[in-house]
């Protein structure tokens, strides 16, 4: 089954594992996407997700369904979170399960870098000096322009 | 006649310009780059929107050339950042 959720509730890792599996499964695999303390040398203390929710269930399911071909089975799990992250938390778990190792590798590594290009989804840096400031970005493919990173500007820039 | 388009601004579009939704009316006909050029002709801060920003139309990635009809959600997406 494909499972697909974009919330503002934790992620339970192990309940995410448990969706997938089969009796003719020899691997499954679990990502978990973290929030740290650091970004290019600067100490984080927290993060802030927005989100444009429907749409990114719906661009969610999109990519699960895609990671399926790469899979071979359709047991895919993914939950994405939105709102204000502490370090530590869990900001996306990918779990899959397929009967060889390879093609749960190869779709769990898809699933995460189709996200960072296309899901609806932003994510805003808190320092512990007190700034905060979004992180750049990537024009999604699909929009007719440039999909190479672009970065988000800051307050004080102009928008591009 | 006009059609009233719903549009939808996000993240760093959002913060920049203190709204996150606002009923744009439009002449029939128009398309997504007409929305923007409309926008971005009411000044300060929506002049600080990108000439050719990436757009959703109810939710799906579109072009700029993309014609607009009564009903249509228009969202501004900034460079996305999940994960």
């Amino acid at each position: 089954m494909v499972f697909t959720e974009v919330s503002v509730d934790s992620i339970d890792g192990p309940a995410l594992l448990a969706k997938v599996g089969a009796d003719e499964d020899g691997a499954a695999i679990l990502f978990l996407g973290v929030v740290r303390d650091h970004a290019e040398g600067r100490q984080v203390q927290g993060m802030r997700y927005d989100a444009y929710p429907e749409m990114a269930e719906e661009v969610l399911k999109e990519i699960a369904v895609e990671a399926t071909e790469h899979l071979g089975t359709d047991r895919i799990a993914i939950a994405h979170r939105f709102g204000e992250l502490e370090i530590g938390d869990i900001s996306v778990g990918i779990a899959v399960s397929s009967p060889h190792r390879s093609e749960a590798y190869e779709a769990s590594r898809y699933v995460i870098e189709e996200i960072k290009k296309r899901l609806p989804i932003w994510k805003k840096e808190h320092y512990i000096d007190g700034v905060s400031e979004w992180v750049k970005g990537s024009i999604p493919p699909g929009t007719g322009l440039d999909s190479s990173v672009h970065s988000v500007p800051s307050a004080d820039d102009e928008l591009v | 006649m006009s059609v009233s388009i719903r549009t939808l601004f996000f993240a760093a579009y959002r913060d920049r310009l203190g709204v996150s939704e606002l009923l744009i009316k439009l002449p029939t006909g128009s398309t997504v780059a007409d929305l923007v050029v409309e926008l971005r002709g009411r000044g300060t801060p929506f002049d600080s929107l990108p000439e050719e920003p990436a757009i959703a139309v109810n939710q799906i990635y579109s072009f700029l050339d993309q014609p607009l009809v009564v009903g249509d959600e228009v969202a501004f997406i900034p460079p996305v950042a999940g994960g």
